[in-house]
């Protein structure tokens, strides 16, 4: 049975039928009697005193509840930042207080400071209308540069715009500002990594109900980690019990990080649900999802890369300015630190790494993890120097990199960015990329476009990543305020099925369908008799959710760790009802036997025998059949790959277009190819349209300008090509049982260098001495930036 | 949205009617005003609603002329093709959903100067036909969201006059797919017509310096030279007026060169 459903087996994905025929359950849908609804008021500029707020004829309007305000919320806690980061003179950063609601003043556009409990969406909105404040204009802290010079502070309470200046590592700058100033040949690189808007499908939702019989709270929620919202709230922000708060995350339409974090939406509802004694729904429309949903990437870097005579890397020097937004999401101070400047040594024996990250608070929407979360600004700092270093020194840019590679037999490999990296060829992914993408017919392909007046370039890259976000130990000295394994419990039932209670998150991921894969294969019965149970605090055990490409390689693994003490137990229930010892028996096909016999007795025999243990020795095995573990690795797992692409552009108007994409990727085993190569496809969309069309743009003010799908430009089919998608190249990672390594972000971290890579090589190709443009590589900036060629 | 009444004229009398009454508003498609309303960005205490009027149904040609009801659907004008320009420029308005619900006359009356109708409309010498008289399109279009339109006054038709070639050509706002600019391109009896839409403030416009060289010579290369002042064109964060003024001149040479 497990042979077309086991590890390995490209099964759809069950869930999907109930996503495409309309069946899913989201937060939205949970509608339940007497449920009211919040509308919040939210600033329309970007920093602003607020001089008064007079809500009285507000909660004089029909059908008007309650109306909240800051002033409510000032002796509950603040949403915290979940990571400690530590500037280069040991000074810890800065961590101004995010309130539920705004309170004193507003620090960007959407920034809420007042909400409205009210019977229906209309009388609510129009209440928040009804609400008389008076918000002094302040100027706003728009540019990261301008920030940092600025006495016009985010937060006054702090006196500065930077919440932090961290170097890694430290102790290896004076090494590495030696190896550049000795070095043959240094290329300079200066970039922007653009800001890029999640735009999850589903927007967020939060539902609370309060139970006054037991002073019990359910929040439903979008939420890609509803153990770490709970306890976020619990601990931090209100103070309401664990033991008495639920935090349901049912179907949620795609998170893309956006969803890990709490948000204040999910206190105000909880307490609005007690006071009024109601249960209270806030459903975010688009805009709010635009101007309130953390925001992602929005770096801007110079980078250094020294080479020696021969193309040797020497070493890559790097500084950045990272936006912080307004305010610190949980995971902005980690994102642009741990999980970036790690990866600085990328996939190369280079021996000098430094990289100086400064955190800069604006007036803008939080700044946090979005898909990939710093691994995509490392790759494309590195890939793109590399890219200009291969072009200055008149090497080709596949053997600069071949040149420089970590070599198979050199694992385990200290990298110069201080991680260790368990495993990896990126020769042979280099070599299959090279096959499957025809790199040797490109040239041909090439003339074929300038007969038809299109520039065409060739473009490529290497990257590696750090997944499986986990090793507690490991970020415990980092900085990291939380545990980051993973958890799951494995419920043999009395009929023979499984329910398989996961930490891990599924809001597109297929965990459903994947999970029962594993355990099939283990216990060797029909995956469909294996349900998953997920996103519900009262049902699964603690787990910290799916991000970083996380859950199979850590939630899997407990799913594994569990399954194996299942495997044991009934391998003792077995012995009993066989009359044989442990040792002997075996399970083929969920069948155990005893060794050597034709003795035996199904999986579903030994399940019901431990819910009916008649005859039972108590003495030595307990009834049931039910396992729980937590699993913790020893080190983060490696994905890499091989990419390149190829585009056309347009000399006449500047637009590019994709016209071939290959990625081939290492994510070690693959339980599920079909799933692996739709994570792909979908992080090739956003790499792509990050690459080449979304464009987040405040203006000086600190507006918006890119607030709606009239402005922003979201990647649609018609702007991608067909891919290529190949991992056949997998070295499993070498600690963690099922030796897999993590696919969710790789498609998002390795496109977008390529891309740009490919538009450089097609304008050179036309006789343009461009060597830069910043993405979104727009029409506009491909066209101005030939015209200033 | 704000609560408003609605009617559902079945004539052209009864709409008029209706929009005799103060604080009325058409509503054509609803592919504008309805993401309007929905933003509570207006307010009008009455939609009429203008769909269910028979006599601003259909489309007929005759003599030349192809006469299209001002309740039209883009879907339906992408399906006719007896004025292939005009029927290839409809099937490549926003999406699905807003071309099967969108309609010529709800273009038309909202002017957007990013929209595709104007173009054709202008440049086909087109005359838009309301409930009181006829408009040529040169006299129609007034400025930025602004028609010679008076309060009330309905679009029930629009008279194309089928060229003898004609091209449209867009480049499009990646994002709306609006156009970034649009050119229309005819050549009729009495020469050649060349609007542009998408590229300047007043809204859609005819380049007549084109125009005459096209006149003159009908190719590609008679545009050689040809350029248009980026002063007063539209320059947002999806480019500049010096590009809008480049695309204007690259989206006529496509235009010319792909007439038919």
């Amino acid at each position: 049975m497990p042979k077309d459903g086991g590890i390995g087996a490209p099964t759809r994905r069950r869930e999907d039928v109930r996503f495409l025929t309309g069946t899913g359950q989201y937060s939205d849908d949970m509608n339940v009697y007497g449920q009211t609804v919040a509308v919040f008021a939210r600033s329309t500029v970007a920093n602003g005193v607020i001089k008064s707020i007079d809500t009285s004829a507000a909660a004089a309007m029909p059908g008007v509840l309650a109306v909240f305000t800051g002033e409510d919320f000032v002796d509950v806690g603040g949403n915290p930042a979940g990571w400690l980061i530590n500037s280069r003179d040991g000074e810890p950063m800065k961590e101004p207080k995010r309130p539920v609601l705004a309170h004193g003043k507003v620090r960007h556009v959407g920034d809420a400071y007042a909400a409205v409990i009210a019977e229906t969406t209309e009388q609510a909105k129009d209440a928040v209308e009804a609400i008389e404040v008076d918000i002094e204009e302040l100027p706003a802290v728009v540019n990261m540069k301008d920030a940092l010079s600025s006495t016009n502070y985010v937060h006054d309470e702090i006196g500065t715009n930077q919440c932090f200046d961290w170097g890694w590592i430290e102790d290896n700058r004076a090494a590495t500002d030696a190896a550049i100033k000795g070095a043959h040949h240094v290329t300079t690189l200066e970039l922007v990594n653009n800001r890029l808007v999640p735009n999850a499908m589903e927007p967020r939702c939060s539902m609370a109900q309060y139970n006054r019989a037991n002073d019990e709270y359910t929040l439903h929620t979008t939420s890609q980690n509803p153990h770490l919202t709970r306890l976020l709230i619990s601990a931090f922000v209100l103070g309401i019990p664990e033991n008495k708060l639920t935090v349901i995350a049912p179907d949620v339409g795609g998170g893309f990080g956006s969803k890990i974090y709490h948000y204040g939406e999910e206190a105000l509802v909880l307490a609005a649900a007690k006071k009024i004694g109601r249960p209270v729904k806030w459903t975010s429309d688009r805009t709010e999802a635009f101007l309130t949903d953390a925001h992602g990437r929005d770096h801007v870097t110079t980078i250094e890369l020294a080479l020696d005579a021969e193309g040797k890397f020497l070493a890559f020097r790097t500084e950045t300015m990272a936006n912080v937004g307004a305010y610190l999401s949980n995971f902005s101070t980690a994102t642009p630190t741990f999980l970036h400047g790690t990866l600085m040594a990328g996939n190369y024996t280079v021996p000098n790494v430094y990289v100086n990250v400064k955190a800069v608070f604006t007036n803008t929407a939080p700044v946090d993890a979005y898909r990939g979360a710093g691994r995509p600004e490392a790759t494309f700092s590195l890939e793109r120097v590399i890219d200009k270093a291969a072009r200055e020194i008149g090497m080709d840019p596949i053997e600069l990199r071949r040149k420089n590679f970590i070599k198979p037999d050199q694992y385990p490999f200290a990298s110069a960015a201080g991680l260790e990296y368990d495993s990896g060829n990126y020769d042979a992914l280099m070599d299959q990329m090279e096959k499957v993408a025809d790199v040797a017919g490109f040239e041909a392909r090439r003339k074929a476009s300038e007969k038809n007046g299109k520039l065409r370039g060739f473009g490529v890259n290497a990257y590696i990543e750090a997944c499986g976000i986990a090793p507690s130990n490991l970020v415990g000295v980092l900085g990291s305020r939380v545990g980051l394994y993973d958890a799951a419990t494995v419920r043999v039932n009395a009929t023979g099925n499984l329910s398989v209670m996961v930490g891990a998150h599924s809001h597109g991921q297929g965990h459903e369908t994947a999970f029962p894969q594993v355990v099939a294969e283990m216990l060797g019965i029909d995956p469909q008799s294996i349900d998953i149970v997920h996103g519900d605090t009262s049902k699964i055990p603690f787990g910290m959710g799916t991000y970083g490409s996380r859950s199979l390689a850590v939630c899997g693994s407990a799913v594994v760790r569990a399954t194996e003490k299942i495997i044991n137990k009934a391998k003792k229930i077995a012995a009993h009802m066989l009359e044989a010892s442990d040792g002997d028996i075996e399970l083929t096909d969920g069948v155990f036997s005893v060794a050597g016999t034709d003795k035996s007795v199904t999986f579903g025999e030994v399940a019901l025998k431990a819910y009916i243990p008649h005859e039972f020795p108590l003495e030595d095995i307990e009834p049931g059949l039910e396992e729980t573990a937590f699993y913790d690795p020893a080190n983060f797992t490696y994905p890499s790959g091989a990419y390149c692409c190829e585009v056309e552009v347009d000399p006449d108007t500047g637009k590019v277009s994709v016209e071939r994409m290959t990625a081939v990727d290492d994510f070690g085993n693959v339980i599920n190819p079909m799933i692996v190569t739709g994570q792909v496809h979908g992080g090739l969309g956003q790499g792509i349209g990050q690459a080449l069309l979304e464009n987040t743009t405040y203006d000086e003010n600190g507006q918006l300008l890119s607030a709606s799908y009239m402005d922003y430009v979201m990647p649609r089919a018609d702007d991608l090509p067909f891919y290529t998608v190949d991992h056949s190249q997998g070295n499993a990672c070498t600690h963690n049982p099922l030796g897999v390594k993590g696919c969710g972000e790789a498609g998002a971290i390795g496109s977008p260098p390529t891309v740009v890579n490919a538009v450089i090589d097609a304008l050179q190709s036309g006789g343009k001495n461009v060597t830069h443009i910043d993405m979104p590589m727009t029409p506009h900036r491909v066209w101005s930036a030939m015209q200033n060629a | 949205m704000y609560a408003f009444d609605i009617e559902r004229p079945a004539t052209v009398a009864e709409a008029a009617a209706a929009l005799g009454n103060e604080d009325a508003q058409a509503l054509g498609g609803g592919q504008t005003l309805i993401p309007t309303l929905k933003q509570r960005l207006a307010s009008p205490e009455k939609l009429v609603s203008l769909t269910g009027v028979a006599e601003m149904q259909g489309i007929t040609s005759n003599g030349g002329t192809l006469t299209i009801g001002g309740a039209v659907t883009h879907a339906d004008v992408a399906g006719d093709g007896s004025y292939k320009a005009l029927s290839e420029l409809a099937s490549n308005i926003g999406d699905p959903a807003v071309r099967n619900r969108g309609t010529i006359g709800g273009s038309l009356a909202n002017n957007d100067p990013s929209a595709c109708y104007p173009a054709a409309a202008l440049a086909s010498g087109a005359t838009i036909v309301t409930n009181t008289r006829e408009i040529a399109a040169d006299d129609y279009f007034v400025g930025l969201f602004e028609t010679a339109l008076d309060e009330g006054e309905i679009i029930t038709a629009v008279k194309f006059p089928i060229p003898q070639k004609a091209n449209y050509q867009k480049f499009l706002q990646p994002a709306s797919r609006f156009a970034l600019v649009g050119v229309f391109v005819a050549v009729t009896a009495d020469g050649v017509r060349v609007a542009v839409t998408g590229a300047s403030n007043e809204g859609v416009h005819r380049w007549t310096a084109a125009e005459d060289a096209l006149s003159a010579n009908f190719s590609a290369d008679a545009l050689d030279g040809l350029s248009v002042s980026a002063d007063d064109l539209i320059a947002d964060l999806h480019g500049s007026a010096e590009y809008r003024a480049h695309l204007v001149a690259v989206m006529t040479k496509r235009a010319v060169a792909a007439a038919s």
